[in-house]
């Protein structure tokens, strides 16, 4: 087969290279700040799922309903609700958010519930008020679900964003509507590999992340 | 407001006659999410059982299926599509790409979240290895491997809208067209179609969930079978495979 004739070809123009970094740059920005955003936003309902049992019910089930939507199509429709533009990369941002948390949600209520009741009674017997005892203690304990959410989250934001090609926001999902367009395998696969890559790279910083906020899981392991 | 267009398209006679119908469109896109979840399933369910039973390749299988999980649909899709020449293989080997990280995961979980009391009593009792899978563990699992059906079934049905652009007359088609003319009342009333299928669906796996799981099971899986971290967190395994509705739901 050229394909790989075809990858040397392509690869070897300065142009071209400066385009695909500028186009993982993209990406990069567009399925992490979704990421991080619904981590801060899913901590808060999760804490509100912890604290009020009815908003727990309404959360859980409008989070199932929102995974039923076509991202294609949300991607689109929030132009429509508040009025951005159409190419705006908001719209990428706003609906990943929106994904990513009603996925985090339900995770981190549920570790929080998962607390032994023992420890945060220790830590109110220790003085601490309630702020101070989510922040150090049930916060923390929560972290390895919480990042085994964050990472799912991740692979498939990352994956997700290149669907936004098809409405025309940037990332690398335009290398596939460009390779389409023109019958041109080359971008195609460049284009999955450094999706691919990307996803790995992220997901191998998050495992460095959650290890280091977890030091109590290494204790006892060889 | 574009909520009243849609239900214009909706309701528009127009477009309930024809080839490219609400119905025939409708029909389509379901056929290529039974093929593509029947064909992960093959593939995922035999090996998550055998992984969850043996306890071998437990790394190499969630390692594996996150990378399934990060490739692009888009970018398969296109790929095959110009590889193979048309876009019904390609369509269908992108979404069973799709589907299996999360019905691999709810097999594998299933099984290895079986108590292990349980399954030493079944050895106990002299049940051989194939006994203790199919009595013990699979009835065990049942729940979490309907849960794993589920969220592949809503991944697969909401991405399936991507297929049109290699052209199939999947229910993506009013979303593209509509974007392509800026008419969001055929956009939004193609998204609607989409989600209530998707609801659809996976009601009916609900019920199907609840015929073939054992009635001494129901209790522990009232809440449905998404419920994955209440047992990750207790912090057993290093590797929880964690819920996963969110996927690629393109």
């Amino acid at each position: 087969m050229t394909a790989v004739g075809d990858i040397a070809k392509y690869l070897g123009d300065a142009g071209t290279r400066a385009a695909l970094l500028d186009m993982l740059l993209d990406h990069v920005y567009l399925s992490l700040v979704p990421l991080v955003v619904s981590v801060v936003l899913a901590v808060l309902l999760g804490l509100l799922c912890h604290r009020f049992r009815q908003v727990n019910a309404t959360l859980i089930g409008m989070s199932n309903i929102v995974y039923t939507i076509p991202s294609l199509a949300l991607f689109a429709i929030i132009p429509a609700l508040i009025g951005t533009q159409v190419l705006d990369p908001l719209n990428v941002i706003i609906a990943l958010t929106v994904y990513t948390t009603a996925l985090l949600v339900r995770p981190v209520a549920e570790a929080l519930a998962a607390v032994p009741a023992h420890v945060t009674a220790a830590a109110t017997a220790m003085g601490f008020r309630p702020l101070r005892r989510f922040l150090t203690v049930e916060l923390p304990l929560s972290v390895p679900v919480l990042a085994a959410g964050v990472r799912v989250g991740s692979v498939s934001n990352i994956s997700l964003v290149s669907v936004g090609a098809l409405i025309g926001t940037g990332g690398l999902g335009t290398l596939f509507t460009d390779g389409f367009r023109q019958r041109y395998l080359a971008p195609i696969i460049i284009g999955i590999v450094l999706t691919l890559v990307l996803a790995l790279v992220v997901d191998l910083l998050l495992v460095l992340l959650r290890n280091r906020l977890t030091p109590w899981a290494r204790v006892g392991k060889p | 407001m574009i909520f009243a267009d849609a239900f214009a398209w909706l309701l528009d006679p127009v477009n309930w006659s024809g080839g490219k119908s609400i119905p025939v469109r409708v029909g389509i896109h379901l056929l290529y999410c039974l093929g593509a979840v029947l064909g992960a399933s093959l593939i995922a369910v035999p090996l998550g059982l055998y992984v969850g039973h043996t306890g071998r390749g437990g790394v190499v299988l969630v390692g594996g299926s996150n990378a399934l999980r990060a490739l692009p649909t888009l970018g398969l899709v296109t790929f095959l599509y110009l590889i193979a020449g048309g876009g019904t293989v390609g369509v269908l080997i992108g979404l069973i790409v799709l589907a299996v990280p999360p019905i691999l995961a709810g097999a594998y979980a299933g099984i290895q979240d079986v108590d292990r009391g349980v399954v030493d009593a079944a050895r106990g009792m002299g049940m051989t290895g194939s006994q203790r899978l199919w009595r013990v563990e699979v009835p065990n699992a049942l729940p979490l491997l309907v849960g794993g059906l589920r969220n592949a079934t809503l991944q697969v049905v909401a991405t399936a809208s991507v297929a049109a652009y290699v052209g199939i007359e999947t229910l993506g088609r009013p979303l593209l067209d509509g974007l392509r003319v800026l008419d969001y009342g055929q956009f939004v009333g193609g998204a609607i179609l989409i989600a209530v299928l998707a609801v659809v669906l996976d009601v009916v796996l609900a019920g199907v969930g609840r015929l073939v799981v054992p009635a001494g099971l129901r209790l522990s899986a009232a809440p449905a079978g998404r419920t994955r971290s209440r047992r990750t967190q207790r912090g057993r395994r290093e590797e929880p495979v964690p819920v996963e509705s969110g996927g690629s739901t393109a």
